[in-house]
């Protein structure tokens, strides 16, 4: 079972270089955790509010960035997957008066079985035809949340009590739902990271890179799909349940088909097989709409578009997969960086 | 005698839908075969195509001239994207292509949008709107049918008969091997989008009299036509024509049967996915065999 592949090991076992490496760059995350600790200091509660939900997104992309990006498998309906972590949260909160925080373990259980029953189906589905099935789950979603009104509220959708911060802290509700997510979202990367750095997540890339290789070296295909699935629908469901919380409101148009292509190009400008490149995937997601109504109010998003294409043009492998091999070898003597080893192997075929 | 009169009815309307999936899902086919890339900006170029046949109209030419020309444009338009806004990223992951192709559906719809505005237009129907057979279908379901398939005869006839579309299958086939032959390869893809951005600019202006002309109208279409194209199997030209008739038909009788009209896009994406777990490279697809 999950023999490591040799290619991998070897370059595991990095040379001191790599030491130094790894000290630099926890001192970098170090350092951007701290930033990010203190942002809400200096900013207004409305720029608070906005990086809450770039964080939210994140936690959604990361979702989409294991499916996508580590197992090879493409979903065009992960906003289906972030409504039903929402709704979780909302009809927990709205019905039974649960406690908001309360809601997010329910919603990330939920998340995942949904998501383990789905990725069943999707073993015999590949490129396209996995595409047009979890298209049809995004397109499927909305008018799901309008047919079963007497739990969803239908149309006018559910509004929910905003949660009350802590007594004591002194903190206002955006900064303490900015530390609620921003914990969160250490949480999501942390595992995210040890799982897909393990033998777990070795087993994910091997299968997207040679599934028949994978599976001759005993990797149980079918049972590490699946658990990529479920894994990446509860980062995402957990993130819709943050985002039912921090808005405070949920409706079936929240939740078309642009989300789930939304979380699309998030994950591939940021970097789909990133950690990191989530978090560019949420500021993209959160500001680039933004951005292009500023600058065009006639076509907003001929110029959103415009911005996907010039992302892919520069950086086909998103800011993240570009960049880091480039900030690797700023201080790395090797001239081969040790991450996205899989980008390099010729394509086969 | 009445329900079997309706029945027929409604599958001879949704012949007249599916063959305008059966369209667009022929040019998502023709690109995917060349470039292994589903362009989700199909339908969105279609809108634009009919769009500029709709100001030629206005403008007060005749309406089949108004669709030549519109079909040149529509050719050389799809040349050039496929030329200078695709070419970039054909040797990019897979994802960034598709990228590329959702961000041109934006941008087609939002500068429609700009130009056009978002208002609903009439379009003319080329052909006349009367029952015939005993009140089983219209008129123009017979015109955008019969249209359809003589266009389909074209294409098929276009490739298996003439040098440039023997290419064209070449190039698409093995475009290593192609080159070497002496097929520029480059310039037969350029000619496959070409070829798509005509047929879709067809779809546009045949659904174009029955839905009115708006930005947003080829949403809808597309996405059958994306269904029916992976119904039929989404590597045969065959299969993408089935699949958007079967599609049409399957959604008419879904939404006059089954369910209300609420629910009619579920349960009718519901079944296909039902046929592809049985038949996960659709109908007339192949599997893809890999060497280890």
């Amino acid at each position: 079972m999950d023999k490591r592949p040799a290619a991998l090991e070897t370059l595991a076992g990095a040379p001191a270089t790599a030491a130094t490496a790894s000290r630099w760059r926890w001192l970098g995350i170090f350092a951007l955790v701290l930033l990010a600790a203190a942002l809400p200091f200096a900013l207004s509660n409305y720029h608070v509010f906005e990086l809450t939900m770039v964080m939210i997104y994140a936690i959604a992309v990361l979702g989409l960035n294991i499916l996508t990006g580590y197992n090879g498998q493409i979903s065009l309906g992960h906003g289906g997957f972030f409504a039903v972590g929402a709704y979780t949260a909302a009809i927990l909160m709205h019905r039974y008066g649960a406690p908001y925080w309360l809601t997010l373990p329910p919603a990330a259980l939920i998340g995942f079985a949904l998501g383990v029953l789905f990725g069943l189906p999707a073993l015999r589905f590949e490129g396209p035809y996995l595409a047009l099935v979890t298209l049809a789950m995004a397109l499927a979603t909305p008018q799901l949340l309008k047919y079963f009104d007497t739990w969803t509220g239908g149309q006018q959708g559910i509004n929910l009590v905003k949660p009350v911060p802590p007594p004591g802290l002194g903190l206002g509700r955006d900064r303490w739902l900015y530390y609620l997510v921003f914990v969160v979202l250490l949480l999501a990367i942390r595992i995210a990271a040890n799982m897909l750095h393990g033998r777990t997540g070795r087993a994910w890339v091997a299968i997207r890179d040679h599934p028949i290789a994978a599976a001759a070296m005993g990797i149980d295909t079918a049972r590490y799909k699946t658990l990529a699935f479920g894994t990446s629908t509860l980062f995402t469901a957990v993130a819709g349940a943050l985002a039912a919380i921090v808005v405070g409101y949920v409706s079936p148009e929240g939740y078309s088909i642009f989300l789930s292509v939304s979380f699309l190009v998030g994950s591939a400008v940021g970097g789909i097989a990133t950690i990191g490149g989530a978090i560019v995937g949420g500021f993209f997601i959160q500001f680039v709409p933004n951005l292009a109504n500023d600058i065009s109010d006639a076509a907003p998003w001929a110029i959103y578009g415009l911005a996907m294409l010039l992302f892919m043009y520069t950086m086909p492998r998103g800011v993240v997969g570009t960049l880091e091999p480039w900030v690797a070898r700023l201080y790395s003597s090797r001239k081969t960086p040790l991450l996205q080893t899989a980008d390099r192997l010729p394509k086969e075929g | 005698m009445h329900l079997m009169h309706q029945f027929l009815q409604q599958i001879f309307s949704g012949l007249a839908a599916g063959s305008i999936y059966a369209s667009l899902a022929l040019a998502l086919v023709m690109i995917y075969r060349a470039t292994d890339l589903v362009n989700f900006a199909q339908g969105e170029m279609a809108m634009f195509s009919t769009y500029i046949a709709w100001t030629l109209v206005n403008a007060g030419l005749p309406f089949w001239l108004a669709f030549f020309i519109t079909l040149v444009v529509s050719f050389l338009g799809g040349m050039i994207i496929e030329r200078v806004l695709i070419r970039p990223v054909e040797n990019a992951p897979v994802l960034a292509a598709v990228v590329v192709t959702i961000g041109l559906l934006l941008i087609f719809n939002s500068v429609a949008g700009w130009i056009y505005s978002y208002t609903v237009q009439d379009f003319p129907s080329p052909f006349p709107d009367r029952p015939v057979f005993g009140a089983l279908m219209t008129t123009r379901d017979l015109g955008v049918i019969g249209f359809t398939l003589v266009m389909l005869v074209l294409l098929f006839a276009f490739f298996r008969y003439t040098p440039i579309g023997l290419a064209m299958r070449a190039a698409a086939q093995n475009p290593a091997s192609a080159r070497l032959c002496g097929i520029r390869v480059g310039r037969m893809l350029a000619i496959g989008w070409g070829l798509a951005a005509m047929i879709g600019a067809t779809a546009g202006v045949m659904v174009a009299p029955v839905l009115f002309l708006d930005p947003n109208m080829m949403g809808g279409v597309l996405i059958y036509a994306f269904a029916g194209a992976l119904l039929g199997g989404i590597t045969s030209p065959i299969g993408a024509v089935v699949g958007g008739l079967i599609v049409g038909i399957t959604e008419n009788l879904v939404g006059t049967y089954l369910i209300a009209s609420q629910l009619k896009l579920t349960v009718a994406f519901a079944l296909i996915i039902l046929v592809l777990v049985f038949r996960p490279n659709g109908l007339f697809g192949t599997a893809i065999v890999r060497r280890v």
